[in-house]
């Protein structure tokens, strides 16, 4: 058994600065990955991250409060006011300390961090480092742990990488360890934590079509889920406008703030036809460039008749596609064999973002004692109903380190783990039990199968337009793949060292279980808000349905419940720009 | 004509193989099929023993270096078509093989944090402010911070190959990306972690790591600046 004051479940962005507050105030922390940190899917970010820091000339008037609007009307008013202020007032703080700790951020005239527009945004207001944000940020935090991890004063930090987390053991309501597989050794551990910070990220790969990380499943939040913490506001998942026709590589937002254009088949930039985007144009909020794309595919005026519209930035020029866009150019280059400068782009709307996840407040606490949730696998909510682009990796830092001082500050004012070994020993023997019943199976269904349609059925009936015929019939279809899950027979049963197809498929249940979340709650909201588009109730709906929805574990499926939204600051207006 | 492709993958599990071996596994890649497609079609389809690392499948986060085909890339970057019918995939070479394409790589992260890889200041942080940094100055480190550590590299240099204290091209790079940047003031301190024998004066400019590297970077050109800088530096300790 292994022991630290706060483990760290998640090795991303969020998790990283959650560890790295934990070091700075000499707590004993760990930090478990089923990946090696570098290699966390927040590397892919691409676009930015954003802050009210006037460094841009049309920049100047920008402030907290007026990033806060933003993001609460991008939000469809869903978030919860109080917390979007404490988001927005502690970004310029978080940016500049990831700058002093060496982030290559781009530089404007006067040398300070350089801006950029993004969706919904009234403002240029997204910092950026080329189109290789993500990376520049996650290199960065790894580059300060690697100086913690040996600072001879500091208290310790372990890095524990490649161990999957596979539970979370909570006792009278107290999060008192973790089990975990060291992969590499093919053994389980068990973890004994005073407190416990979830940083596992988003669970894209649940649909087919997403530019997430392969490792983004849905075994992270399904760990919460399942030891007894709600989720908070699954339905809400976000489509990004340009992901690339077949892998649905994502092709950043940046490329719109840097003044791409969008066009149909006619070779129109078509969001002028729409209401909702025709003043804004290509820098319309995520949702709503999501919403009119598939509407002219749906009519039509895709790329010869098919599934795709063209992003075109030739007229931005070989120079500044080079030093603004190069990631994009080489991920167009190699997947699609398109070079931008000379090219329109193949684009699609692709899953990209779960505004949903772990139930957590403004100081990233769960409703389970000593438990912490941060990043893209919590819902605090600052995204709502609909996430603006940048907001993002705000998100990991800002609540990321909050998440940590709050871990701390529980432990110092005396929130401790007494003896639980019983529980940690019965917690370990579930889990042995459950790989001896994958290992033991009798059945004869073949997991990749049931991954696959899990993967089709989403895309296809649980995308950017919902109707409740659709709806039903994906429940169903989620349902009866849980049910099959149990007589999964795996290829592998020769042991646990990097038994990848028993990871894959011990993360596959997780799949499911927030797949089931998801399906329940588009078909439970009847209402369109952000990222919801239901046909059926084309309306937002704000005197039946402003509120959150809860998800809790049964093993039948979720109970949904209900969930004050904190509003105040903003009162909820119709949504246009 | 079978449009099937045979992939020969090397296995090893140090714990049950007295040594390695390659197994073929064939099939049939669809349109557009990358190399990691295909491990993860015969890991899902065919043989879920085999091992092997992954992760954005869009050729940032550094996971999925391996020899294919006869030189380091990676997977997730490489069409199946084009390399043949036969392709055999190794993984990354001088360091302990952990399972088939998986590999140890603590000596590689070793080096790494052995050249200080952390922005050194020298005061503290401003903290209510930016460091400024003119863009011509923040030009300095373009490129040197597109590396992903991947560890092709590492893997394919010869040097390494036969003297394992030698740092190697990532850890060099990653040392010049920090003198270079304006931000940073200890590179006196820098130079004398990687400005020896086992540092940049190991490099036999033999430019398979500015060859393998599958973002275009020069590690090369790094250790050649170290090596001036070093030389510099020493010059003036004489004066
Ligand atoms: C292609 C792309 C581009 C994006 N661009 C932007 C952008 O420009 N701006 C913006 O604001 N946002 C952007 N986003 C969103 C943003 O990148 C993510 O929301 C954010 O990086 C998530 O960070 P995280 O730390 O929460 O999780 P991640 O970085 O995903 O890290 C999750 C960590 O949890 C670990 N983990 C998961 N499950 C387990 C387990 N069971 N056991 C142990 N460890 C586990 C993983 O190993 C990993 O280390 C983008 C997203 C995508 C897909
Ligand atoms: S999977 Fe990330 S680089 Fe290949």
């Amino acid at each position: 058994m292994k022991y630290h004051q706060v483990l760290v479940v998640g090795g991303g962005l969020a998790g990283m600065r959650a560890a790295v507050a934990c070091n700075r105030r000499n707590i004993k922390v760990g930090l478990l990955s089923k990946i090696h940190p570098v290699r966390s899917h927040s590397t892919s970010a691409q676009g930015g991250i954003n802050a009210a820091m006037n460094n841009h000339v049309r920049g100047k008037h920008d402030d907290v409060m007026r990033h806060a609007f933003d993001t609460i009307k991008g939000s469809d008013y869903l978030a919860d006011q109080d917390a979007v202020v404490k988001f927005t007032a502690d970004a310029p703080h978080r940016i500049i300390e990831m700058e002093n700790w060496g982030v290559p951020f781009s530089r404007n005239e006067e040398g300070k961090i350089a801006q950029r527009p993004f969706g919904g945004a009234g403002f240029p207001r997204t910092c950026y480092a080329a189109d290789r944000t993500g990376m520049y940020l996650i290199q960065t935090l790894w580059e300060q742990v690697c100086k913690y991890t040996e600072a001879s004063m500091r208290e310790e930090m372990v890095i524990y990488d490649e161990w999957v987390c596979l539970k979370i053991i909570v006792e009278k309501n107290k999060a008192v360890g973790v089990v975990a597989w060291n992969l590499a050794e093919g053994k389980l551990e068990i973890f004994k934590a005073d407190a416990i910070i979830m940083g596992t990220g988003g669970i894209g790969r649940i649909y087919s079509n997403t530019s997430n990380a392969l490792t983004n499943t849905g075994m992270g939040m399904a760990l919460a889920y399942w030891a007894g913490v709600p989720l908070k506001d699954m339905e809400f998942v976000q489509f990004h406008p340009t992901t690339l026709k077949g892998n649905n590589c994502l092709m950043t937002e940046g490329c719109r703030g840097e003044g791409g254009y969008l066009l149909n088949d006619k070779g129109e930039r078509f969001l002028a036809n729409y209401p909702d985007s025709s003043v804004a144009m290509e820098i319309a909020p995520r949702d709503i460039v999501s919403r009119n794309i598939t509407r002219e595919v749906m009519a039509g005026r895709g790329i010869n008749g098919q599934d795709y519209v063209y992003l075109d930035l030739r007229h931005l020029g070989a120079e500044k596609i080079m030093t603004r866009l190069p990631g994009i150019r080489d991920l167009a280059m190699n997947f699609v064999g398109v070079d931008p400068i000379t090219q329109p782009v193949p684009i699609q709307p692709g899953h990209h973002y779960t505004m949903g996840g772990i139930d957590v407040n403004e100081n990233a606490a769960t409703p389970v004692e000593g438990l912490y949730a941060a990043g893209e696998c919590a819902c605090v909510s600052v995204h709502g109903a609909n996430r603006l682009g940048g907001n993002s990796l705000l998100e990991t830092i800002v609540f990321g380190a909050i998440a940590g001082e709050s871990a701390v500050k529980y432990i110092e004012d005396g929130g401790k783990t007494g003896d639980v070994s019983k529980t940690l020993e019965k917690g370990k023997k579930e889990v042995e039990d459950k790989i001896l019943s994958i290992f033991e199976s009798k059945g004869d269904e073949d997991p990749s199968l049931i991954r696959e349609e899990l993967q089709k059925v989403m895309a296809e009936k649980v995308g950017v337009f919902r109707n409740e015929k659709d709806l039903k019939a994906a429940h169903t279809k989620v349902q009866e793949l849980r049910d099959r899950y149990k007589k999964i027979k795996i290829m592998n049963t020769s042991g646990l060292k990097f038994n990848q197809d028993l990871m894959w498929n011990m993360e596959l249940e997780g799949d499911l279980d927030i797949a089931e979340t998801i399906v329940a709650g588009a078909l439970n909201r009847k209402e369109s808000r952000g990222s919801q588009s239901r046909t059926d109730f084309p309306v937002r709906d704000d005197k039946n349905w402003l509120h959150h929805s809860t998800f809790t574990y049964t093993p039948k499926g979720a109970k949904l419940g209900k969930k004050k939204v904190t509003l105040g600051y903003f009162k909820p207006k119709e949504r246009t720009y | 004509m079978s449009k099937e492709v045979t992939f020969k993958v090397f296995r090893f599990d140090p714990e049950k193989d007295k040594k390695p071996y390659f197994q073929k596994y064939a099939f049939e890649p669809r349109q557009g099929m990358t190399i990691l497609d295909g491990l993860f079609h015969i890991q899902r389809k065919i043989d879920g023993s085999i091992a092997f690392r992954s992760s954005c499948r869009e050729g940032v986060c550094g996971s999925c270096a391996m020899h294919i085909g006869g030189k380091y890339r990676l997977a997730c970057e490489t069409q199946i078509k084009g390399l043949g019918k036969n392709i055999t995939i190794r993984p990354l070479a001088h360091v302990p093989i952990i399972k088939d394409l998986v590999v140890d790589m603590k000596p590689f992260w070793n080096k790494y944090k052995s050249v200080k890889p952390y922005l050194m200041p020298g005061d503290p942080d401003p903290a209510s402010h930016e460091r400024i940094q003119s863009e011509d100055e923040r030009k300095k480190i373009d490129v040197l911070i597109d590396c992903i550590l991947c560890g092709a590299c590492t893997s394919s240099c010869s040097v390494t190959a036969t003297n394992e204290d030698y740092l190697g091209p990532a850890a060099l790079m990653k040392a010049n990306r920090f003198i270079r940047d304006t931000r940073d003031n200890a590179t006196d301190e820098r130079l004398r972690l990687v400005a020896t024998e086992n540092g940049a004066y190991r490099c036999h400019t033999i430019f398979s790591c500015q060859y393998v590297c599958p973002k275009d970077l020069n590690p090369q050109a790094s250790i050649q600046e170290i090596q001036e800088l070093g030389v510099k530096r020493i010059l003036k300790e004489k004066e």
